[in-house]
């Protein structure tokens, strides 16, 4: 462990945090132009999260409502650092080590799990309501991820991330996908849970319970939120980029493939209507779920 | 109709349409009446009941609009009371609904429905404290101007007479 | 004043008699406090980002909500000059009164205004806040809404069409950038005042003093 692996560590957060940030505005400008319209400017996240750092007062309803924000953040920036995002580089190799994959599925739960508390405390029923319904949701994609997950590790029969994208260099039919379809079909089905994109977007449920959880975060906590925001999907892009499709070697290729990986979320996100909590439920623990049940035989 | 008149002691009838009626009852009559049509003249739905304040006879005029869906017909049942003691009988037993309209009425024009459900409780206004607003001897505008800070520089016209002096400036 | 505001005596779990003052115990009286303004040149920079991104309240209080839904359509979509919808009062920072306000409303709107953080910014749509439009005579809806809170951009009509709305939200920008959008703090400052006057249109206040 060096000093300036920490550097190269910001050097991650910083240009996945831009990439994030643009890649939602992006995706956003494309979403209203297929409805006609103009749509927002491709920097206007950049716009909110300043506007919202920039606001005067800030309320509280107590500790954990100002650590909810940061574990939510330690849930996004702690899934992109225990996994290489460059493959290869040793600036952008990070911190990967030879049990990371089980930790990247922790990070996945993480950050919900201090939303939860936060948002217990902020005392909104809305905030209860998304929380509860994020964690059941959350705790039945995991279900078919992790098999997925599991069908991989036994496939290459290593917990290393990187190993696992060292052995799908050499060609798109070395990737995952085409070697072990079933877990990467369960896991992609597990990947638009986990994407908070409608179908299964009832946590946050704009219109219903107006955004759930973070309904009474405002101001810097709600900055942080939103740095999250664009983090986190971007990490979990990363995340499936290395596990399913070989990993990138260089940065072009990095956003070439996340952003084809994160227009699959987005095409069945305006396809389908939103689920409700226990429709989502009942969906994950039947298809996906029998699907990575499949692949964990078959390996 | 005929049936009604033998039995009820009607005061005034008006057909309006084929289909459309009023009568006039007193007020000792007019639940039994309501009851009545409700019962065995198949008028099963209210359609509303309302007020009227006839401020120069002193007397509110109720009605209650009943519908009679088999033979597609209405008839309006009027009752006038006094504005001095203006109460009635309530009549939440035989259509729920009214006692919302009866909590309506009470806040409004201040009718008194004793024995039905809430009808204290506010129904729009929220701690109203002066006279019920729509009674005619309310004066709304003067309620305005004391309490809601009106902005100077408004000027408004009694439509007739601006007309008047606009189409007919010779005239007096 | 409603029951559940009133103070009582409750018995606890563990069978103690405890006093509860709901107004005092479930909700903060401090007063709202007046932010200086930063440093010129951060505060310069800290508007542009304020005016260009207008997050608004997703409240309707009368007949004008109806014109603010047209504005996310893709005729006249509102987006591109960054102005989105926010359902709570926690993340919005501009308060769109669309029309009229019955007494009942301002009540709510006074309590979702007072929970909107600094800096805050009102736009009044419609005549009925100028001066009560065609309900200036009414015996429920108030006649002028800065008496009630500070209002940045007022849009005359009866109803004024989405473009004269999105020309209010332009004339907002300007006002923003130029630094004069201080509502809040003008609402910090004569607090008492306007206090005074919705204390006395809202007859049945049963609600702490300031509300955040």
């Amino acid at each position: 462990m060096e000093f300036k692996n920490i550097g190269y560590a910001l050097l991650t957060i910083f240009i996945v945090l831009n990439y994030g940030l643009i890649l939602q505005g992006v995706v956003r400008k494309i979403g209203a132009r297929v409805g006609r319209r103009y749509g927002i400017r491709w920097y206007q996240p950049y716009i909110d999260i300043i506007k919202n750092y920039a606001k005067r007062s800030t309320i509280t309803h107590g500790v954990m409502f100002y650590i909810a924000p940061v574990f939510r953040l330690t849930g996004g920036i702690g899934l992109l650092l225990f996994m290489p995002v460059i493959f290869g580089s040793d600036i952008f190799g990070n911190f990967s080590f030879a049990g990371d994959l089980v930790l990247v599925l922790y990070f996945q739960f993480f950050g919900i799990l201090g939303m939860a508390l936060g948002a217990a405390e902020s005392g909104h029923p809305y905030s209860a309501i998304g929380v509860s319904r994020g964690l059941s949701q959350v705790t039945s994609f995991e279900l078919p991820l992790t098999l997925g997950v599991i069908a991989i590790a036994m496939q290459y029969q290593t917990l290393n991330i990187t190993e696992i994208v060292a052995a799908q260099q050499g060609g798109f039919m070395n990737w995952t996908i085409i070697t072990n379809p079933f877990a990467a079909i369960a896991m992609l089905i597990a990947f638009l849970g986990a994407m908070g994109r409608s179908p299964f977007d009832v946590v946050l449920a704009p219109q219903e319970i107006p955004i759930g959880p973070p309904t009474e975060f405002q101001s810097g906590l709600l900055g942080v939120l939103q740095l999250n925001r664009a983090i986190f999907p971007a990490a979990k892009l990363i995340l499936f980029m290395n596990l399913l499709f070989g990993g990138a070697t260089n940065w072009a290729e990095l956003i070439l493939k996340t952003f084809l990986i994160y227009m699959w979320p987005v095409f069945v996100g305006t396809v389908f209507p939103r689920f409700r909590v226990d429709q989502s439920v009942r969906w994950f623990l039947t298809v996906p779920l029998i699907i990575g049940i499949i692949a964990i035989i078959l390996i | 109709m005929n049936d009604i008149k033998t039995k009820f002691d009607i005061t005034d009838i008006i057909e309006q349409r084929e289909n459309l009626s009023f009568i006039t009852i007193p007020k000792e009559h007019a639940i039994s009446l309501v009851t009545y049509l409700r019962d065995v003249k198949g008028f099963k739905h209210l359609v509303l009941l309302t007020a009227a304040d006839w401020l120069e006879d002193e007397e509110f005029q109720l009605t209650y609009l009943l519908n009679n869906p088999d033979e597609k017909s209405d008839l309006g049942v009027r009752v006038f009371i006094s504005r001095e003691d203006a109460t009635m009988e309530t009549a939440h037993h035989l259509w729920e609904q009214v006692a919302t309209y009866q909590r309506e009425l009470k806040e409004m024009f201040g009718i008194d429905f004793p024995g039905s459900p809430d009808v204290d409780k506010p129904f729009i206004l929220e701690g109203w404290d002066d006279k019920p607003p729509y009674r005619r001897d309310f004066d709304t505008k003067q309620y305005s101007e004391d309490t809601y800070f009106p902005r100077p520089g408004r000027e408004s016209n009694d439509p007739a007479e601006y007309m008047k002096k606009k189409l007919y400036p010779d005239e007096k | 004043m409603k029951e559940d505001f009133k103070k009582r005596t409750v018995i606890s779990p563990e069978g103690k008699p405890i006093e509860i003052d709901p107004l005092k115990d479930y909700f903060s009286d401090a007063k709202p406090k007046v932010y200086k303004p930063a440093h010129p040149i951060i505060e310069k920079f800290a508007n542009w980002a304020r005016a260009n991104s207008l997050w608004v309240l997703g409240f309707g209080t009368g007949c004008g909500a109806i014109e603010m839904r047209p504005l996310m359509t893709p005729r006249f979509d509102a987006y591109r000059y960054g102005i989105q919808w926010r359902p709570t009062p926690r993340q919005a920072s501009v308060f769109v009164v669309s029309g009229y306000l019955s007494v009942k409303t301002l009540k709510r709107v006074v309590r979702t205004y007072e929970q909107m953080q600094n800096p805050k910014f009102v736009i009044a749509l419609g005549s009925c806040t100028i001066n009560g439009g065609m309900y200036w005579d009414s015996y429920n809806t108030i006649n002028r809404l800065d008496h009630y809170m500070p209002v940045d951009v007022y849009i005359a009509g009866c109803m004024p069409r989405p473009e004269s709305l999105l020309a209010g939200f332009d004339k907002l920008k300007t006002i923003i950038t130029e630094g004069r959008g201080e509502g809040a703090n003008t609402y910090a400052e004569k607090f008492d005042w306007y206090k005074a006057n919705q204390k006395k249109v809202i007859k049945d206040w049963d609600m702490p003093d300031y509300n955040w």
